[in-house]
């Protein structure tokens, strides 16, 4: 039996987010992460963390380095300028009774 | 589960490493708009600025959480094998994996404030972190398990129900999931002690017995009474913690007293009756020399407690490295045939 010399540098196993859909119609919602060695892995564990009621009926992981996230002292720039535009919203419009539900 | 060793002051270098944190204008500023969100009962997510003491603070109380979940795998852990029906069996055995993934959401969320999951493994093997005490008593006979479903958790859902509006947005969200596990965990223990009470008169006398040891240790999961509980202030200052020590426990007396008399057990509290003007029950003195001896080391399971949990892991060491090295392997293999 030959060990590679390339042996890597064993570790903590890697960190995973998880996503799982509750039901057939609905999407995948974030539910938690997880450490798993590999996908595979990360599949069965999340199976066995996170759906041990039937909580859902399919499940994504996600390496968590592999995720971009704004920055939340972006938050100002980023989601502010949408607060003015009240014309978006359907409630903006106001229509004369007669028309009835539109 | 629960730890009370929340209330426990920090290590002296935890406290050294908060004094050195600068006094600059731009962190006045930054906890200005920290102490504006909590006044408003806003919450705190993971890459948002926070004082260090309240990143410290959640570490400490978090991982101990997570320790209590793994560690309080022990005490039941040992009734699998020994559950008097295959039905029993089947409910501890998911009790059990149920604790083992609280520990695991309770993990993940400490991790959020940077802290390595390697790193907590260390400070609970090697004794550093606390856990809760309530594990290193003994369960001695198959009541003891079902009195752990119902006091031990009950008292562990009357604590972890106000966590659920922590400040800490990963903390909030683990203990939701984890309540809406937890009540499965008290009714189970509640109606395996119904079951024993309709029994002979030896299995409700076994009841009766661990229901007396049980009971007093219960009591103190709460924490110190209020007036010696010098971190609660700043706890709720945080909206960390949200009820104080003395009422969560007296919410647990309260609720706990009607259950009892249903089962037809007594609660071992000669001082035990309602108090029609304060229209709660009052009990007697909790023994906190007790306490402080289990939670400082000296109770009859710590070490116990302590080496299989530290056995466990160093016996698993060969799985998580193999794990790795097949992973790593099967990397490189994709990438040899990819080329």
């Amino acid at each position: 039996m030959s060990t590679p010399t390339t042996t890597p540098a064993l570790k903590e196993w890697p960190l995973w987010e998880v996503f799982v859909r509750s039901k057939q119609g609905l999407e995948h919602k974030h539910c938690g992460s997880l450490h798993a060695s590999d996908a595979q892995h990360a599949l069965q564990m999340a199976r066995d963390v996170y759906t041990r009621r039937q909580e859902g009926v399919s499940i994504w992981v996600v390496p968590s380095a592999t995720i971009t996230a704004s920055e939340p002292d972006d938050k100002g720039e980023l989601f502010d300028p949408a607060a003015s535009k009240i014309y978006r919203h359907p409630t903006f419009y106001v229509l004369p009774d007669e028309v009835g539900h539109m | 589960m629960y730890t009370q060793a929340l209330d426990l002051p920090p290590s002296p270098e935890d406290q050294g490493a908060v004094r050195l944190a600068p006094a600059a204008s731009a962190q006045e500023a930054l906890q200005a708009a920290f102490d504006r969100r909590i006044d408003a009962d806003g919450r705190i997510e993971p890459q948002e600025w926070m004082p260090e003491a309240y990143r410290k603070t959640l570490v400490r109380q978090i991982s101990q959480h997570a320790h209590s979940e793994i560690v309080g795998m022990l005490p039941e852990g040992n009734w699998i094998s020994r559950a008097p029906s295959l039905k029993r069996k089947a409910i501890l055995i998911a009790k059990v994996q149920d604790e083992g993934g609280h520990g695991l959401y309770l993990y993940s969320a400490a991790e959020t404030l940077g802290t390595s999951r390697d790193e907590m493994l260390a400070a609970l093997h090697s004794g550093k972190a606390k856990y809760s005490s309530i594990f290193n008593y003994p369960t001695l006979n198959w009541a003891d398990v079902g009195v752990i479903g119902w006091l031990v958790d009950g008292a562990a859902i009357m604590n972890q129900i106000p966590l659920c509006r922590c400040s800490y947005g990963p903390y909030a969200r683990a203990m939701v999931r984890v309540c809406k596990e937890e009540s499965f965990h008290q009714r189970q223990g509640y109606e395996a002690l119904l079951s024993m009470m309709k029994g002979t008169a030896e299995q409700r006398a076994m009841v009766q017995d661990a229901v007396n040891r049980w009971w007093w240790k219960c009591l103190a999961m709460f924490g110190p009474p209020d007036d010696q509980s010098p971190n609660s202030a700043q706890g709720m200052r945080w909206g960390i913690k949200r009820i104080s020590n003395d009422e969560l426990r007296q919410k647990f007396v309260d609720a706990t007293v009607p259950q009892a008399e249903v089962l037809g057990i007594t609660l071992p509290d000669p001082d035990l009756k309602w108090n029609e003007s304060r229209q709660h029950y009052d009990y007697g003195p909790i023994d906190w020399d007790e306490f402080w001896a289990t939670v400082n080391g000296n109770g009859p399971c710590n070490k116990e407690r302590l080496a299989t949990r530290v056995k466990a892991w160093n016996d698993g060491q060969w799985l998580r490295d193999a794990a790795l090295a097949h992973a790593h392997k099967q990397t490189q293999r994709a990438i040899k045939e990819a080329a």
